[in-house]
């Protein structure tokens, strides 16, 4: 048999086979997807889902009344006390998310561009404070901001202030200081992976057509590393939203936040149904707000051009 | 227009250019050749202002640019990469320089069109970068650099991400292109053919060194040195006894071509009597049947290649230590002609040079 007979043997062979086996074909798909289809249905859909049915449903002391209502949502959305917090956590994030992106970029800016040979050591630096816990790190913003702490003796030793300062912890902006730090590096990577893509030449040829460093960098650096900036914010503002640690040990009674008075409802208040609206009302809320953010800063960027 | 006094860039103790001196006139189409490493590319640098010379100074309209960044130098550069702003589309590529200038809306708009129509690529300013193929991404960097109607224009290996045709199609729009809106271009190339075919002079560089500068005919023609021969095209190198020398001709005598005159170039210096001979394959011509030439040598056709228009044939002269090629057209069958075959070459005296070694 020559080599295309054979091969068109195999073809017919084949379709044969595979009309035959339909099932067993589609069979096997759904066998390799399984695993990581299993692994996101249980890890990550269907916690999701209990947490939506929750939130339409009412706690009846121990028991769970499972008629559907909007009831929870209209507490969470109608309550001044839930609303507050929702406002200030979204407040928050905003403010830590930019203040982070804002600090991080000219370390990631350095980095890359001034790094030399040592751009590996300078990311390992970055990294090597984020191998202790972030429980000690908030921790040690206490120790800093304190009553006693190591900022206000530092001012007293220089004679700028005659006796300590409570106003600096347990509040709105003890929170922002100690989320901005803690989430610092996670800015920086993605900031530092979108200015490494710029190439170099095209700062050149922004040079070379009449603009001076200033405007090579408003103009060609700033945009191109637009993507970084926007996985930066998004991955800094997303998860402090929900920061409960924090604000629970430096933000004082004013700094507390929407994750605090969820677990309020899941703890104490025991009242889950409540707590899964509240969680589901700050899920579309953080939506919405990063949603906007990176819109504003797509804007941005081609304003800039 | 430019001129460079003794340029050097050092790097700790390696030069890249070693005390460059050259004058490029007004208009001119000028091309730096030469291998990678030979400092062409740093040279071209250094007049855009993207490196400082170590020594030495570089003047543009009698104007020294040293400390001069190269947003102020009256000079726009086509990378070798393009580097087109992947971000914006063609228009506000090519307009990107002119934003600066604060222009009208119509004026900015009417130079971007013009600069688009120069370049052949009218009707395709709202395509993004990276819709763009090659040629038309290295057509929107000559526009983008054109627009701002530079003194100079420095083009940084400008033809070499394209394939061979559309290359020599450029090559040609190029050349036009040069002539008709007048501007001095420095070209920087390792690709010989393209240096002859566009340039009005090249500058030939070796290790950090200007070798040679002079235009791509007497270049060709006359190469100074035996590197400068070999890098322009073939040539067949002949070594040759030194029997009379004056101040301007030098009289060998070689196993096969005997006794001849030849022009004796600018820094000759004969090395204890003896001096290489160089003569371009196509110069020599095969003698067919009974066909004379008062210069004539004879020898053996010892490996033969075919290149469709032209066949090069390796042919073996007693008394010579390697063997001549010679490049025939294939009008007469030299392509026909078979490897042993005993061969007939005439040759042009005047075509036969001197070379420093």
């Amino acid at each position: 048999m020559t080599v295309a007979a054979e091969r068109i043997d195999a073809i017919v062979h084949e379709r044969a086979r595979r009309q035959s086996f339909h099932q067993s074909e589609q069979f096997r798909g759904l066998a390799l997807i399984s695993p990581t289809f299993l692994y996101a249905f249980i890890l990550l859909l269907l916690p999701i889902v209990v947490v939506i049915a929750h939130s339409f449903w009412t706690q009846n002391y121990l028991t769970i009344d499972r008629t559907l209502t909007l009831a929870n949502y209209r507490t969470a959305l109608t309550d001044p006390m839930y609303l507050d917090h929702l406002m200030r956590s979204l407040g928050i994030s905003l403010a830590v998310s930019i203040a982070t992106v804002v600090l991080a970029y000219p370390i990631a800016y350095y980095i890359s561009f001034h790094g030399g040979r040592h751009k590996n050591l300078w990311l390992f630096v970055i990294m090597v404070p984020f191998w202790t816990s972030y429980l000690l790190r908030v921790m040690a913003w206490k120790v800093i901001l304190g009553y006693q702490g190591v900022l206000n003796t530092g001012l007293i030793g220089l004679g700028l202030i005659s006796e300590p300062s409570s106003a600096l912890l347990y509040n709105t902006p003890a929170v922002v200081i100690a989320l901005t730090h803690a989430w610092a590096a996670f800015a920086i990577l993605p900031i530092f992976v979108s200015l490494e893509k710029v190439d170099r030449s095209l700062l050149e040829a922004a040079r070379d057509l009449g603009d001076g460093p200033v405007r090579a960098f408003v103009r060609v650096t700033l945009p191109l590393s637009m993507p970084g900036v926007i996985s930066a914010l998004l991955i800094v503002m997303i998860p402090t939203v929900g920061d409960y640690i924090t604000p629970r040990l430096v933000g004082g009674t004013e700094g507390v936040m929407i994750a605090n008075a969820i677990q309020t409802q899941f703890g104490r208040a025991a009242n889950w149904p409540l707590g899964a609206a509240l969680s589901v009302t700050t899920m579309v809320a953080v939506t919405a707000v990063a949603g906007l953010a990176v819109l504003a800063l797509r804007a941005l960027a081609r304003a800039m051009r | 227009m430019i001129e460079l006094r003794n340029v050097t860039r050092s790097y700790g103790a390696f030069k890249a250019l070693d005390a460059a001196q050259l004058t490029i006139q007004e208009g001119e189409f000028f091309s730096l050749l030469g291998p990678s490493g030979c400092g062409k590319t740093t040279l071209l640098r250094m007049i855009a202002g993207f490196d400082t010379p170590t020594e030495g100074s570089i003047l543009i309209d009698g104007q020294d640019m040293v400390g001069t960044p190269a947003n102020r130098r009256p000079t726009n550069m086509v990378f070798q990469s393009y580097a087109i702003f992947p971000h914006l589309n063609v228009e506000q590529n090519v307009a990107y320089g002119l934003k600066r200038l604060k222009l009208s809306q119509t004026e900015e708009k009417r130079r971007v069109d013009e600069a688009l129509a120069m370049v052949e690529l009218r009707g395709l300013g709202k395509r993004a970068a990276h819709e763009l193929s090659g040629g038309q991404r290295q057509r929107v960097a000559l526009a983008r650099a054109l627009v701002m109607r530079p003194k100079v224009l420095l083009l940084d290996e400008p033809l070499s991400a394209l394939d061979k045709k559309l290359r020599e199609q450029m090559q040609v729009e190029l050349r036009h292109l040069q002539k008709s809106v007048g501007i001095t271009f420095v070209l920087v190339t390792h690709d010989q053919y393209e240096a002859l075919a566009m340039s009005d002079r090249i500058a030939v560089m070796f290790g950090g060194k200007i070798a040679q500068v002079d235009t791509p005919q007497h270049i060709y023609q006359h190469p100074v040195n035996r590197q400068v021969a070999d890098f322009l095209g073939g040539m067949n190198f002949i070594r040759a006894k030194i029997v009379g020398e004056d101040e301007r001709a030098i009289l060998v005598e070689t196993a096969g071509f005997g006794r001849v005159k030849t022009d004796k170039p600018g820094h000759f210096r004969s090395n204890g009597g003896s001096a290489t001979l160089g003569i371009r394959p196509e110069r020599l011509r095969v003698l067919w049947d009974d066909e004379q030439s008062r210069h004539e040598v004879a020898g053996t056709v010892v490996d033969r290649h075919y290149f469709g228009e032209v066949t090069h044939l390796v042919v073996e002269i007693p008394g010579f230590e390697a063997p001549l090629s010679v490049i025939e057209t294939n009008n007469f069958g030299a392509d026909d002609i078979p490897v042993g075959a005993p061969i007939r070459l005439a040759y042009d005296p005047d075509a036969l040079v001197a070379l420093a070694d």
